[in-house]
């Protein structure tokens, strides 16, 4: 008889066990009978009519089955591959849709784009055939940036989309803040760029698809955060399978960040393949095939001003972005620079007044989505580093400026003007807790000490909030969602007491099963190893949104829990009959039914046992069985945050940023385990120490290459890159989650860009440096410092 | 990977007729680069000759003036031979910072020096000692030996059997790596001789050079202030995403004086 563990406790994690001794069911360990291989053939070109495909070589190659194109799908009458959000401009104009096919028709738009699948009995055969397929493609300029790819001479990807502008974006109330500008004591202005990133989690993406005649039914295993989402844009809006017939499945997962929760075409033709050849095929990508197909993350141009007053109040904010799409519209696509960005420009500040522009634009590169934090890294990071601006420029200090534009603890809920309200934070707390913590009022000895040695230390604040637990569907769906965002569980509980969970959401290395056992194991009182959570699954499980946006706890939880609610309201009705009391006299508490007032009870497991056994039950108001499903949809975002503090050591000489120290005091409300938030947080932080420092996808304008398409050129950062970090947790609890729980999956990225990048402009500052862009690679450093004229050591 | 044959030999000239004789065919010692590069299609040789059952290509030995280091010896072998310590540490230091433990286990002196690497370390080591290339076929000294990107002076059919290194008076290697490949962005090797001091740069340019302005400077004085004002040109330099040529050129003066703070440390 194991031991309860509950809300708080930190114990091993279950999934572990599997992980740890090599037991892991991932996609490309499934093997199934008579299982084939597909290779797609990809374009080498960033921007290239398709002039004719000729299969005639591939076919004849040893072992192969078949040769699908873009032809073929369009015979088919297949959908296009959906974009789930629906943005308006200004004037309420939807955006520029233009269709995604899951092979290329007529043209290639970004290196990577598919032209083909080759299916041969075996993956050295189908890569040997996909090498003599014949592709005639007539190559045309290439554009990859954005400031690039709005001029009026640029290569124009889609007819009918003008100027490659997908949509001219905005939010907030111009005129107030041309008003506020107006009376500004002093306005701060910066120019960035947000780097685009590339997610390259563990495990490659791959599917396998099956397709059984005797029953029409489709089974899909792939990599995916959100398979009942794949079930619903794929078979409703793709391929035209009923969702009756068709099944798909996300076994264990190695890492998502975003990367997996798109509908990606290689899943979908794999799925069409299945039938056509009627045999399973297997796709696994390889790591160079993952750099330009998984899709990128970030990648703004950015134009920012802030207005203050004399005293270094904030009086408006005014941000101009561009936003590059790539070269189709991903699932999340272009909500992500408008919806999950705009809204995040308030901050922790109270900020009267703010307007936003995004224009969204396609360029000749792998379609840009979510990638962990998603928009609300940008907005952090334009947002924090003009508040250094404008401290270093109107000569306030740092930690003071943010002091005295922060919404105070007794604000809350605060609405700002930029859609969201916050329900509850104390960003005040949390800059103290990790003022102390960082032993920031040391910092000048430990300066004085890295001067000594030739070296610039630098100390850079970020006080940050997000918005997360996505998300209140009504208010989603106001934005432009095209589905609902809320979250369903079912808890059942077997005759012997033990619990099996249904839930909506997917693990992939966030510990859901752990987090989510601990929940039933608190709420009904039974051993956290008599729960298992069961995921990933369109047949096991009853529906879900799946796994994104820090909302698995936040939503899902809250789901489990209110499914959790009902099967204690269930147990209480057995527990009257059984116990031969009225309803309202039960109690429930730590495992145990009882009547108030006396010292008669039932256990939880007689409880269970007794639900499906129901001699003499009353029929007509008692059903047998102990099962419970939810469906909880939040009425508000989560608001996390926090405050990162970092230190770096800059060497002059080779132009190396050193991260040094890193502090982050986060408030994620409830902590359901604190073992896995803090695992959170600093996956989150390295992740943002990533785009900080090392990370950089970059493409060859003109050609549309990427240049950075593999793990010698684009710099992963790695255990000796970082510090230990100082991670501490100063919660609020949310109001509205039933278990005050707010996310943390995503803080520590979107909190530590701007906290790192602070921190090299405050080693450089007394050289004249106000702006660095990321990634602060070594070379990069150097040409400021040499630009800055700096008596570089030359001793 | 495309198919090919697989041979193993355990004689040096049954080796050298399998390449000959059989067109495109390659040699393969630890694989850290050919493996790889098979993998991705890039190469697809019909045969591969493993030279790992070849006798006495393995192991280090002291031949008082120089030490010999057969050319299928690991590179962590290298690093932890109590022998390439004491005579040339900077040797095993140079040794440990290649690739990552895996590299380090698998991959050889020889595989090294052979391919060739514009960014490569060994290189760097080699023409720095001035070391002598032994082959199948005959001796060729590191000056004539590295010809370029991934050029040598190797003939067809002609394998390297051991890499014959003076030892130095003092010497040192300084690494600048590429942040993500962990090659050398730049690598400078200082070795120090009765009679001079010789520079050799890696991961600057396509292939190893050496900076005869610098050896004469720490010739004259061998301390890092003596070539502080010292910059090479920065014509022929590789430019690309990670560094600019003016950024290499600029750390190759950097790398040449921590190279002799090491040396002299």
């Amino acid at each position: 008889m194991g031991n309860v563990i509950g809300i708080g406790a930190a114990p091993k994690r279950k999934e572990d066990q599997r992980f740890l001794t090599g037991r892991g069911n991932y996609v490309s360990d499934i093997k199934r009978p008579g299982m084939t291989a597909g290779v797609f053939v990809r374009s080498p070109h960033g921007h290239a009519m398709l002039r004719g495909i000729d299969k005639t070589a591939a076919l004849a190659a040893p072992g192969v089955i078949a040769v699908l194109t873009g032809d073929d799908v369009a015979a088919d009458g297949l959908g296009s591959l959906p974009c789930g959000w629906g943005i308006t401009d200004a004037k309420g104009v939807p955006m520029k849709e233009p269709p995604f096919p899951m092979l290329a028709q007529n043209k290639v738009r970004f290196v990577g784009d598919m032209v083909a699948v080759v299916i041969a009995e075996t993956p050295e055969q189908a890569n040997a055939a996909a090498e003599l397929l014949e592709v005639n493609y007539e190559v045309l300029p290439s554009v990859v940036g954005v400031l690039e790819a709005i001029r009026p001479d640029a290569p124009q990807l889609f007819d009918d989309v003008p100027n490659n502008i997908c949509c001219d974006w905005e939010l907030g109330d111009k005129a107030a803040v041309e008003a506020a500008f107006k009376k500004a004591a002093h306005v701060a202005k910066l120019s960035l760029v947000n780097n685009r990133l590339i997610g390259n989690p563990m495990e490659p993406r791959a599917a396998i698809a099956e397709y059984e005649p005797g029953t029409d039914r489709f089974t899909l295993w792939t990599t995916s955060q959100f398979p009942h989402v794949v079930r619903f844009l794929m078979g409703a809006l793709v391929l035209n399978i009923p969702q009756h017939k068709l099944r798909v499945v996300a076994p264990d997962v190695g890492g998502g960040f975003g990367v997996k929760q798109f509908h990606y075409g290689e899943e979908a033709v794999i799925t069409w393949a299945a039938k056509r050849v009627r045999r399973p095929v297997k796709w696994v990508a390889s790591r160079s095939e993952g750099y330009v197909s998984d899709r990128h993350g970030r990648d703004h141009v950015t134009e920012a001003e802030l207005a203050l007053d004399e005293t270094g109040k904030f009086l408006a904010f005014r941000v101009n972005t561009l936003a590059n799409m790539g070269g189709y519209l991903s699932t999340f696509g272009p909500n992500i620079p408008t919806n999950l960005y705009g809204p995040l420009l308030g901050g922790v500040y109270t900020t009267p007044a703010i307007y936003c522009n995004v224009k969204v634009v396609f360029t000749n590169t792998v379609p840009v989505d979510a990638y962990r934090g998603a928009g609300r890294p940008e907005a952090t990071f334009v947002l924090e580093r003009i508040v250094d601006v404008a401290a270093a420029e109107m000569g306030i200090d740092r930690v003071e400026i943010r002091r005295r534009n922060m919404i105070p603890k007794e604000a809350y809920p605060y609405q700002t003007p930029v859609l969201v309200q916050y329900d509850s934070g104390d960003p005040m707390g949390c800059l103290d807790g990790a003022l102390v913590a960082a032993d920031v009022k040391n910092f000048g000895i430990r300066k004085a000490a890295s001067a000594s040695k030739g070296k610039f230390r630098g100390l850079g604040y970020s006080t940050y909030v997000e918005a997360c637990g996505l998300a209140p569907s009504r208010f989603a769906g106001r934005l432009g969602a095209r589905g609902g965002l809320y979250e369903s569980a079912t808890v059942r509980v077997h005759p012997t007491g033990q619990v099996t969970v249904m839930i909506g959401t997917h693990n992939h290395g966030q510990g859901h099963e752990t987090t989510f056992a601990q929940i039933v194991s608190d709420k009904l009182g039974v051993a956290f190893e008599n729960v298992d959570i069961v995921f990933g699954d369109t047949d096991r499980v009853q529906f879900g949104m799946g796994t994104y946006g820090s909302r698995s706890l936040v939503v899902g939880g809250a789901a489990l829990s209110k499914a959790t609610d009902k099967v204690i309201a269930k147990g209480k009705k057995i527990a009257s009959h059984l116990l031969e009391a009225a309803e309202v006299d039960i109690q429930f508490e730590s495992g145990k039914f009882s009547v108030a007032g006396t010292d008669r009870s039932k256990t939880f497991e007689e409880i269970a046992g007794a639900a499906y056994v129901p001699h003499n039950y009353p029929l007509e108001v008692l059903e047998p069985g102990l099962e419970e499903q939810a469906y909880y949809d939040p009425v508000n975002f989560t608001y996390p945050g926090g405050c990162h503090i970092a230190e770096v050591e800059v060497d002059p000489e080779t132009g190396t940023v050193t991260l040094v120290n890193y502090t982050a005091v986060d408030d994620v409300g409830t902590v359901i385990n604190p073992m896995i938030v803090e695992g959170q947080l600093h996956g989150g932080i390295v992740q943002g120490v990533g785009q900080a420092l090392f990370e950089n996808a970059v493409y060859d304008e003109g050609s549309g290459q990427l240049l950075s398409g593999s793990l010698m050129d684009y710099c992963m950062p790695r255990a000796d890159h970082l510090p230990m970090m100082k991670v501490a947790t100063h919660s609020t609890l949310c109001t509205h989650t039933p278990m005050g729980v707010k996310g943390c999956g995503e803080v520590g990225t979107i909190g530590s860009p701007a906290a790192v990048i602070n921190a090299v402009v405050d080693a450089l500052s007394h050289l004249g440096v106000t702006h660095v862009d990321m990634p602060a690679t070594p070379n990069r450093i150097w040409r400021l410092l040499q630009n800055a004229s700096l008596p570089v050591a030359a001793e | 990977m495309k198919p090919f044959a697989y041979h193993q030999p355990d004689q040096i000239p049954d080796a050298a007729k399998l390449l000959t004789s059989i067109e495109d065919s390659k040699l393969v010692a630890g694989g850290m680069t050919l493996i790889p590069t098979l993998k991705q299609r890039l190469a697809s040789p019909v045969a591969l000759v493993d030279l790992s059952k070849l006798g006495n290509l393995k192991g280090i030995t002291d031949d008082g003036a120089t030490i010999t280091i057969g050319a299928m010896t690991p590179h962590a072998v290298v690093a932890a031979s109590k022998l390439v310590q004491t005579r040339i540490p900077a040797l095993a230091a140079l040794a440990s910072m290649i690739g990552d433990p895996a590299v380090r286990s698998r991959g050889t002196i020889g595989g090294s020096v052979a391919n060739n690497d514009p960014a490569a370390d060994y290189p760097a080591g080699v023409l720095g000692l001035g070391a002598t290339i032994v082959t199948s076929m005959r001796e060729i000294a590191a000056d004539k030996f590295f010809l370029g990107l991934f050029e040598t002076a190797l003939e067809p059919g002609e394998i390297i059997t051991a890499v014959r290194l003076p030892v130095p008076l003092k010497a040192g290697y300084a690494k600048f790596k590429a942040p993500a490949s962990r090659y050398a962005l730049v690598g400078v090797f200082v070795a120090k001789f009765a009679d001079g001091v010789r520079v050799a740069v890696t991961g600057a340019g396509p292939g190893v050079f050496r900076v005869p302005p610098m050896e004469a400077a720490l010739s004259a004085n061998f301390d890092p202030s003596a070539i502080a004002a010292i910059r090479i040109d920065t014509d022929g330099l590789t430019s690309d995403i990670h560094a600019e040529a003016d950024y290499r050129a600029h750390l190759v003066t950097v790398m040449a004086k921590r190279a002799v703070d090491a040396a002299l440390s």
